[in-house]
């Protein structure tokens, strides 16, 4: 063999050689990327449940939700917020405050035993099922998704505002920074890589829980079969997907 | 057909501008609608993409507990079991994907403590709330609580 | 926190619904295409109903409604966040939502019915002005007339019957577009002062009061500015039409409240405080007193006692003044009302109006002047009155 040959030959080997290893740590890199499980839309339909009897209005949430999702601190537009109501009798005339949202939680301004009941009523985005907002969206750029979260495209909004018209909770503020709309989107990044959402996380006492519906394991069947579950304002037919616990008549 | 035509020719321009508009309108729609629009529904598909793109801020306690075993341990069993540990911690995932990037400052103890356990008349019957004043002379809460574990005696 | 604003609420309002979404600017937007509505119901009567005595007021009518609704979409691109984006509504309208449809309304309407009946009647005199004018105005009528010349009596006679059928189609598309925008306010069930079936009527009557309130008021500064006589017939027909209009929308208007009122239902307390407090000057004192009871009062005097051609222009003119501004305080209490209480019904607001920013009261202002210039810029191009016709 003349020496060309030869060295074409070993150079060759060699390269051959490392082939093996270079794919192998190819595969090591790419399945360590791959580790995610990729999320499957259709399989899941997203609700979540609040527990009044377990608020406590230390305000987390609120304060959770605006770092995640880099809500405005000012001006005053929030994506959830906590409401205190204080009832007296039978619940016709609460009186109802939410300082700020709740984002520095609730200075005391009742006197224990006046006769009155009070409690706290975290509030978001319904992401109901037979939404009014998405209804009246004239260009398509709010919708429901496959997975049942009430989503916005915020490249395709007009900011005509007729959504935040048409939701009867209040929920939707147009994004100054924006000038498009912004809502609660159920930390959609969030639950679409198998966390909870941000107020979920941060709350103490577990008052707000992400439910899958459409998972047959998910607590929220037997939450739904034993307690006596409520949703915000049931007479406008919403489809809300947000079930309160111990919900009192007087809430709004 | 002139015959036909006759007296009717402004006519028939004007139709002919009209058409000219909803072809021109035809063209315009199909060269500006978004890709992947009516795919799921009357939306954007990308739009879900799009929902999904932000990088979350909170690790969640999973996260936490992959280092942290030793406060993982010391939570189990406790009053403190179900509080998510950024609940008190603040927003860390920046620190659980790279630890030594963003180092997390200790809460005070005096004011997160009483951010949920301040009385309170709106605060559930059953929840643990105290007045400060005169709960144990309001000394700091740590002297007697381990706030991994509230109801044991605190780490020495 | 925004400091001022918080400081003009009353009770509890839910986050974010403190500051007011719909200014200014969208009650200026039912306002306008009221007027083209009415306006063209009126110019509708003479051609369909052959109401002989309203049609020296025909052409002017017809001009008047074209000059506002060419401003309507104007205040609303004023107040869209992307405004660059409301293509869109034609692109991928959503079929649902009745802003998407009307902007299909509003162009059929504009394109298949104002601009085709405007052409259709004008066509003759258009011809004849390509024929005498020099420069750039025989251009522009060369272009305005497709670059036909025919106005033998066959072709006039072919466009005097497509012209009626237009209009028999536009008395329809008249109604549904400004039934349409009663829809989008009166369809929303999460608002209780609006969301009502009676919401298109009203809007639809109120409208057509307007709009006749415009026309005659029209009419007659024209004449007096070209120093023509008015035609006192023409008017005290327009009058009397004017006047049934608004018993028929005080009527439908006195139904919702009393509705309201006996059933007192969740929303009831709450709205009757903001009548009573917030909205007491615009909707009691300016919609109800002085912009409704007052005008149809002074309508129905002249229909009991014989007055002089002089008081009769001026009670006229006093009436449609304060007819507009009526309408326009009805467009107001609806919009801005609707906005004050919060769907709590724990709550009130105020409306802060700004001046000179982009929703604030100047740009208002200037819109509303607009389809007066343009009306002006159309009287000369296309003149109304025969007297001005030129010479073949």
């Amino acid at each position: 063999m003349n020496s060309d040959r030869r060295d074409f030959v070993l150079t060759a080997g060699k390269l051959l050689l490392l082939t093996a290893p270079a794919a192998a740590y190819l595969e090591a890199v790419e399945s360590g990327k791959a580790e995610e499980p990729a999320y499957k839309t259709f399989e899941h339909y997203w609700g979540m449940i609040v527990d009044i009897e377990k608020c406590i209005g230390c305000g987390n949430c609120v304060r959770a939700c605006k770092v995640e999702n880099d809500v405005p601190l000012e001006p005053y537009f929030f994506r959830t917020w906590v409401e205190r109501y204080h009832v007296e009798g039978a619940g016709e005339h609460p009186d109802v405050d939410s300082p700020d949202g709740g984002y520095n939680g609730f200075p005391e301004k009742y006197a224990a035993g006046d006769g009155a009941k009070s409690f706290f009523v975290p509030k978001l985005c319904n992401q109901c099922a037979h939404s009014p907002c998405t209804q009246v969206c004239p260009v398509g750029a709010t919708f429901e998704s496959p997975d049942g979260a009430v989503l916005v495209d915020k490249t395709y909004c007009l900011g005509c505002r007729y959504c935040v018209q048409a939701c009867p909770y209040g929920c939707r503020f147009i994004d100054p920074r924006t000038n498009t709309v912004d809502k609660c989107n159920l930390c959609y990044h969030r639950i679409t890589k198998g966390l909870t959402t941000a107020c979920c996380e941060s709350c103490p006492t577990g008052a707000r829980q992400l439910v899958d519906l459409k998972d047959a394991r998910d607590p929220v069947h037997e939450f739904l079969r034993t307690h006596k579950v409520h949703v915000l304002k049931p007479q406008m037919a919403t489809g809300s997907k947000v079930f309160y616990n111990a919900l009192d008549g007087s809430v709004r | 057909m002139n015959r036909f035509l006759k007296d009717k020719e402004h006519l028939f321009r004007m139709a002919a501008l009209f058409a000219a508009g909803v072809v021109l309108f035809l063209i315009v729609r199909a060269v500006l609608v978004p890709k992947g629009f009516g795919v799921y529904g009357h939306y954007r598909a990308g739009a879900l993409a799009d929902n999904r793109v932000r990088a979350p801020r909170f690790a969640g306690r999973a996260a936490c507990i992959e280092c942290h075993t030793d406060e993982g341990d010391r939570l189990k069993g406790g009053k403190h079991a179900g509080v998510g540990c950024e609940a008190c911690h603040g927003a860390l995932a920046k620190h659980a994907a790279d630890p030594s990037s963003l180092k997390p400052t200790k809460p005070d103890s005096k004011t997160l403590c009483q951010t949920c356990h301040l009385m309170n008349v709106a605060k559930p019957a059953k929840f643990p709330q105290i007045d400060p004043k005169s709960h144990m002379d309001g000394g700091p809460c740590l002297t007697c609580h381990d706030q991994h574990a509230p109801d044991k005696e605190p780490k020495k | 926190m925004e400091e001022g604003i918080l400081h003009a609420i009353q009770g509890y309002m839910y986050p974010n619904e403190v500051e007011l979404q719909w200014s200014i600017l969208i009650v200026l937007y039912p306002f306008t295409t009221g007027l083209v509505a009415g306006a063209f119901i009126l110019a509708s009567l003479e051609r369909v109903f052959n109401v002989a005595a309203v049609k020296p007021t025909y052409r002017l009518a017809l001009l008047s409604a074209l000059a506002f609704l060419l401003v309507s979409p104007l205040p609303l691109q004023l107040h869209l966040g992307h405004p660059e984006r409301s293509i869109e509504m034609y692109l991928t309208p959503h079929t649902s939502s009745a802003m998407a449809m009307f902007g299909f309304i509003y162009l059929w309407y504009l394109m298949a019915v104002l601009v085709l009946e405007i052409w259709l009647d004008y066509r003759k005199d258009m011809v004849l002005m390509a024929r005498s004018e020099t420069g750039w105005k025989k251009t522009l009528y060369r272009i305005l007339t497709l670059g036909v010349d025919n106005i033998s009596e066959e072709s006039l006679r072919i466009d005097d019957k497509l012209g009626r059928f237009i209009t028999i189609v536009g008395i329809p598309s008249a109604l549904l577009l400004h039934g349409y925008v009663g829809f989008i306010f009166g369809s929303v069930k999460a608002n209780p002062w609006w969301s009502t079936p009676v919401m298109p009527i009203v809007f639809l009557f109120s409208a057509i009061v307007s709009g006749i309130a415009l026309v005659l008021l029209m009419y007659m500064l024209v004449c007096f500015l070209k120093g023509i006589p008015i035609d006192m017939p023409c008017v005290d027909t327009i009058a009397r039409y004017l006047m049934y209009a608004f018993l028929v929308d005080f009527s439908l208007e006195m139904l919702d409240l009393i509705h309201r009122i006996y059933e007192a239902d969740e929303s009831f307390k709450s709205l009757d405080f903001m009548v009573h407090t917030r909205l007491y000057t615009s909707q009691i004192l300016v919609q109800i007193v002085f912009g409704t009871i007052i005008p149809i009062a002074m309508l129905a005097f002249i229909q009991l006692v014989k007055l002089s051609d002089a008081a009769r222009k001026g009670i006229y003119a006093l009436a449609g003044l304060l007819t507009l501004m009526g309408i326009f305080a009805m467009r107001w209490n609806v919009v801005i009302g609707g906005q004050l209480f919060s769907k709590s019904f724990l709550g009130y607001t105020t409306y802060k109006m700004a001046f000179a920013t982009k929703e604030g009261l100047l740009p208002a202002i200037l819109l509303m002047i607009l389809p007066f210039v343009i009306l002006w810029g159309l009287v000369k191009l296309l003149p109304p009155f025969d007297e001005e016709k030129a010479a073949v």
